[in-house]
């Protein structure tokens, strides 16, 4: 599939929509043997695009298993000896190389691998041995099957795969299963796993493998969509580059996100802005009463006191600080003049009164961009139960008005057009609240409004009556390619001045 | 009743006739529960004199999973001060969590909580008590603890 989706041109000559499936190629698919479509040469990635890859469970496996193989080749050591140092190292090649190679002994030790290892390998085997009982469960009986590692802390054969079992089903540990002698911490391998465990949990041990791999590669991340199995290998950006890139990017489900947090689709937000703007709509939450006349802010936690009493002595009851009701000023500089304030104009009450002014004048502020961010997360769920009432109506009208089901999908992409700039409008208000203004955020603010408005216009198309929509079929299409137009043009130029660094920000971004 | 009566059984007999000193078995009627009295033996003058009572809880799977371990209160039993052991009588040591191994048993349990406040010069909870009380779940094996140095 083409990026052609991205390109509303040319759709008025017959082309097909496809940016549910738009699929961000890059002229770096050279390293991915034989995965997935090969992307055109000619696809050139737009500024607020990242090249990525959808992998399977299988893919994923293969990766590792040739991650395995070329580490046991370099360092001539088993494979199960090497998938528990990259266990213990987090997959990170280099590092493992580099440390093994100064002292490997210690490294052995360390990761829990016996350093008799390898070559003169010795076979694990579950067998009976004369006079043996068990310490954990107390079992002497002869005949009684056992097994040990290397280091001969021998348990008998039904405790340890309890044992296995419970690590790898109830605590879901894969990486670093020891052995369950006194303190001894020997790593039970994948081939002392498999000959003991049944097999489902053997099965779930490598599923737990798997995830470990993704988890701990920067450039590979999980798909978060419910019941996805898929993961995202995106190899351009790092935790670093943060930002100035938003990277989103789409698994083979459909479902958009951020390969950076994870969250769902943010652009053209940065993922730290994303985090403080939640936090701070989290611990805001009841910002609307606290506006209220009745309430002030104690003037060193801002925590909101109400007054609900005659007495002006209050005790903030977050940070126990004392003040004054009539002047906010500290209850300490009241001296004698208890319950009685006539200091409203000395410093501390200035000082304090002054202070609330500005918070106040940032709570509106804050407010003014909260709404426009809420109303659109609100309106979207609001145009998506729209849609879904008009698409019913459509199916039952295709019977009488003759019209196929090819010829309705008009409005099922309008429908996920207005949901994608909707998402992305919510986080341009998100962005906007933390940016400062110069010279550079007008054209930033020029594109917000014009997308706000094309979005509302194909909004209200969608209130139209059934019989009036099925005659607009043309004015959707325009405006469905025009709203996706401006989305782009705003995204595109965010990106980049996220690269050249034209955003300020109002506050420290880390 | 749990799968490893057998070995519940021997960890009886051991602690009823080889008795680690300051260690007794108060009540142990069935392979559910058993209570242990443990006192501190060096002088420290924090617990000098005192007995307190120790309730150990045996799921199924015991010793692969470890025991549920707390102090509990009774006549003439307190619950110990010490900046790892919460006013509900929960306990934070890694033996009972992370740290636990099947071959640990009720015995080497109780002399770690022993040899814990025999070591302890601070007459102070953990500084997280009052929140931690407020909502911890009745089990504290379903507390996620984030062990505190164990120097202490
Ligand atoms: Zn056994
Ligand atoms: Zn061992
Ligand atoms: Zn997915
Ligand atoms: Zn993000
Ligand atoms: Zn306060
Ligand atoms: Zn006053």
């Amino acid at each position: 599939m083409s990026d052609a989706s991205d390109d509303f041109d040319d759709y008025d000559q017959g082309s097909e929509f496809d940016f549910e499936d738009e699929s961000f190629g890059g002229s770096d698919y050279g390293d991915n043997e034989g995965f997935e479509e090969v992307k055109p040469e000619s696809t050139k990635l737009k500024a607020y695009e990242v090249a990525h890859q959808v992998l399977s469970t299988a893919d994923i496996q293969q990766r590792q298993d040739s991650q395995i193989s070329q580490v046991a080749s370099i360092l001539g050591l088993s494979r199960e000896s090497v998938t528990v140092l990259l266990l213990y190292f987090k997959w990170n090649n280099d590092r493992l190389l580099e440390q093994y190679t100064e002292d490997p002994e210690g490294i052995l030790n360390k990761a829990g691998i016996s350093a008799d290892d390898d070559s003169k390998k010795r076979e694990y085997k579950i067998k009976p041995v004369d006079g043996f009982m068990c310490d954990i469960c107390c079992e002497d009986r002869p005949g009684l099957m056992t097994f040990a590692l290397e280091c001969d802390h021998r348990f008998c054969y039904d405790c340890y795969k309890q044992y296995i079992t419970q690590k790898i089903m109830d605590e879901g540990e894969s990486r670093n299963i020891q052995c369950p002698g006194d303190s001894c911490s020997l790593v039970v391998n994948n081939e002392g796993i498999r000959l003991i465990a049944e097999d489902r949990v053997y099965r779930r041990y490598l599923t737990l493998l798997n995830r470990t791999f993704v988890q701990d590669n920067e450039h590979l991340r999980w798909c978060p969509a419910p019941n996805c199995e898929y993961a995202i290998k995106c190899d351009d950006v790092s935790t670093k580059d943060l930002k100035t890139v938003v990277p989103t990017v789409q698994c083979a489900c459909g479902y958009r996100f951020c390969f950076g947090c994870g969250l769902a689709d943010h652009q053209p937000c940065i993922c730290v802005l994303v985090k403080k703007w939640i936090k701070k709509c989290e611990d805001d939450s009841e910002t609307a009463n606290w506006i209220s006349a009745n309430t002030k802010e104690c003037p060193k936690c801002m925590a909101t006191i109400e007054k609900n009493g005659g007495c002006n002595h209050m005790t903030c009851r977050k940070c126990k600080y004392e003040f004054c009701w009539i002047c906010i000023g500290s209850w300490a500089e009241h001296g004698t003049s208890w319950y009685n304030c006539s200091r409203y104009d000395e410093k501390s009450g200035v000082e304090a009164r002054d202070n609330q002014a500005k918070s106040r004048a940032s709570l509106e502020r804050y407010l003014h961009y909260y709404n426009r961010y809420a109303n659109h997360e609100q309106s979207a769920k609001l145009d998506k139960d729209l849609y879904l009432r008009t698409e019913k109506k459509m199916t039952q009208l295709q019977s009488t008005s003759g019209m196929s089901w090819i010829e309705v999908q008009y409005l099922a992409q309008a429908s996920a057009v207005l949901q994608q700039c909707r998402q992305t409008l919510k986080w341009t208000y998100a962005f906007a609240f933390y940016l400062e203004q110069n010279n550079q955020t007008h054209l930033f603010e020029d594109n917000q409004k014009d997308l706000e408005m094309a979005v509302e216009q194909l909004s209200e198309l969608f209130e139209k009556p059934i019989q009036e929509l099925a005659g607009l079929k043309v004015t959707v299409m325009d405006k469905t390619a025009y709203v996706n137009n401006r989305r782009q043009i705003l995204l595109e130029d965010t990106a980049k001045g996220l690269r050249d660094g034209r955003w300020w920000y109002q506050v420290e971004i880390k | 009743m749990p799968g490893y009566t057998k070995r519940l059984g021997r960890e009886l007999s051991d602690l009823k006739t080889n008795p680690a000193i300051g260690i007794s078995v108060f009540q142990a009627d069935d392979f559910r529960i058993w209570l242990i009295d443990i006192q501190v033996m060096d002088n420290n003058p924090l617990y000098v004199g005192k007995t307190f009572r120790l309730q150990f809880r045996f799921t199924q799977t015991y010793p692969i999973e470890a025991p549920e371990v707390q102090f509990i209160r009774s006549l003439g039993r307190d619950i110990p001060m010490h900046p790892h052991i919460y006013s509900n009588g929960h306990i934070c040591l890694d033996v009972l969590g992370s740290g636990w191994s099947p071959i640990q048993t009720v015995g080497s349990v109780s002399m770690s909580i022993q040899s814990m406040l025999a070591g302890n010069d601070r007459n102070e909870r953990p500084p997280d008590d009052a929140r931690y009380v407020a909502s911890a779940p009745i089990s504290p094996k379903q507390t996620r603890f984030v062990y505190h140095d164990d120097n202490v």
